[in-house]
């Protein structure tokens, strides 16, 4: 079986890999690196719940080989909160209430922080927009934007 | 997914090298798609020729005019280049009704042009499919096929090309330029994918071993007249049931140049010429338009399920060309309807 050598910097840690190449950055980052803040959830590509910041850009790990990630930066939910701090996202989806069963949460924040950090989107329908790839089957989508309306304001 | 070797090419020589080596290889670029493709297993590729660090990353104004867009430019970073949103406004516009902001980050230009059909069957290795498995039958004649052709079938094959992007460069016409052993050629936007015919296995005419390299943007950019409006099922990050680029040059109330495309209804992006001859020189209003539609869809067919999309495709038309004439494109965040 092919083996392949990988390095990623996830979370501001440089992280060497032996792996298939057929692994997904998803299945590298919950299985082999037990960052299991990511979830899987379609493993499509369909419902945003993978989703990591990848050179500070939002994208589905479980469409990206690990292998051809050589060289990135990768952030997971794991990875924003700084000195026992949560990330400011983070914080508004608290004071929002914006999740309740929270398995998308993590996907969430990452698209949200990658949203305010681009900085394209601005009004309420922007936002919505920006966000599509992000699915909450229990349906917390007010409090998501009203979140992310906020930490926009206080970045 | 199937175990597959890996290897990265070096550069474009190399890439085209690898796969003529191994006629099981697939490129990857992006991986939107193949990836996703991997895990139905309706692609089993024995080897993946990574192209994603090959230097095709750069959008150049070439001497001549126009715009020249690599083709590992990521989807995002196309639609929201400030020459494109500036120059070339539908092309961004329609990139943007498309996928979700994760998928457009990640998806290049390039891919985008080859990303396979999304009809039912063909992602279903249970049942059918002549893309798929050429000889096996269509499932989607005869089955749900709402979501499938009404122009150009065949008697084997009514998938349609699921890309927005490939819509609004059809409309521009746009030129894809490949290399190959051969080496290099370029194909005009409109020739790039093919009708099913009796070869619904085949989606483009590009070659086995070649690989896009550029899309290159004539200079003429319908920065004033123009809309994409996409008809869906849901509000956002929904294939297109009906698509329409449309892009008008007018003067004093009178139609000089029109361009006319659809997305969501045929094999390939559908221009039609006799329709966009039909718009110019009358003026910029519904009954003309309405005429236009009715050319169009002349020879539309539903199967069933999808004969809704031959009245909605008429309207579609009709409102697309109105919303251009009025220089009102269709915003692609509010989702009103103007």
């Amino acid at each position: 079986m092919q083996q392949i050598s990988v390095a990623l910097t996830v979370n501001g840690v440089r992280r060497e890999l032996e792996i298939a190449p057929w692994t997904t950055l998803l299945d590298a980052l919950r299985e082999r690196l037990g960052l299991t803040g990511t979830k899987k959830g379609c493993d499509h590509g369909q419902c945003g719940a993978c989703t990591v910041l990848l050179d500070g850009r939002p994208i589905n790990s479980c469409l990206a080989l690990a292998v051809m990630q050589d060289g990135s930066d990768v952030t997971t939910v794991e990875g924003l909160a700084r000195d026992g701090t949560l990330h400011p996202v983070q914080q508004a989806f608290i004071d929002h209430d914006a999740f309740q069963c929270g398995y998308c949460t993590p996907g969430q924040i990452c698209s949200a922080v990658g949203l305010i950090s681009d900085g394209r989107a601005r009004t309420r329908a922007e936002i919505r927009e920006a966000m599509s790839g992000n699915i909450c089957r229990c349906g917390a989508y007010p409090n998501i934007i009203a979140a992310i309306e906020e930490a926009m304001k206080a970045t | 997914m199937n175990s597959f070797q890996y290897s990265r090419a070096q550069d474009v020589a190399d890439a085209v090298r690898q796969s003529a080596a191994d006629g099981s290889a697939k490129f990857i670029a992006g991986g939107t798609n193949l990836v996703d493709l991997m895990k139905y297993e309706v692609e089993r590729p024995a080897r993946l020729i990574d192209i994603s660090h090959l230097p095709l990353r750069a959008i150049e104004e070439p001497p001549g005019g126009g715009l020249r867009v690599g083709a590992l430019v990521p989807n995002s970073d196309l639609a929201w280049h400030p020459q494109v949103k500036e120059r070339y406004p539908l092309l961004s516009s329609a990139i943007l009704a498309g996928a979700s902001t994760q998928l457009r980050n990640m998806a290049s230009t390039g891919g985008n042009l080859l990303q396979r059909t999304r009809c039912l069957y063909f992602y279903d290795v249970a049942t059918p499919c002549n893309k798929r498995k050429p000889g096996s039958g269509c499932a989607a004649i005869g089955g749900i096929n709402r979501i499938n052709a009404i122009l150009g079938t065949s008697d084997v094959c009514i998938a349609t090309h699921p890309s927005d992007m490939c819509v609004a460069l059809a409309a521009l016409d746009a030129t894809v330029h490949v290399v190959g052993p051969e080496g290099e050629r370029a194909i005009a936007m409109t020739d790039f994918h093919r009708l099913p015919g009796d070869t619904p296995e085949r989606d483009t005419n590009l070659g086995a071993n070649e690989i896009v390299t550029a899309i290159a943007l004539p200079a003429r950019s319908f920065r004033t007249h123009y809309t994409y409006l996409k008809i869906r099922d849901r509000l956002s990050y929904a294939f297109a049931l009906v698509a329409v680029a449309a892009a008008l040059e007018i003067e004093g109330g009178i139609i000089r140049e029109a361009r006319l495309a659809l997305g969501g209804v045929a094999h390939k992006p559908w221009r039609d010429p006799e329709a966009e001859a039909v718009l110019v020189g009358q003026s910029a209003e519904r009954n003309t338009f309405a005429k236009a539609a009715s050319v169009v869809l002349r020879d539309a067919k539903g199967f069933g399920h999808n004969d809704f999309k031959i009245d909605l495709a008429r309207r579609t038309i009709i409102r697309a060309l109105d919303q251009a004439a009025q220089g009102t494109p269709q915003s692609q965040s509010d989702k009103r309807i103007a």
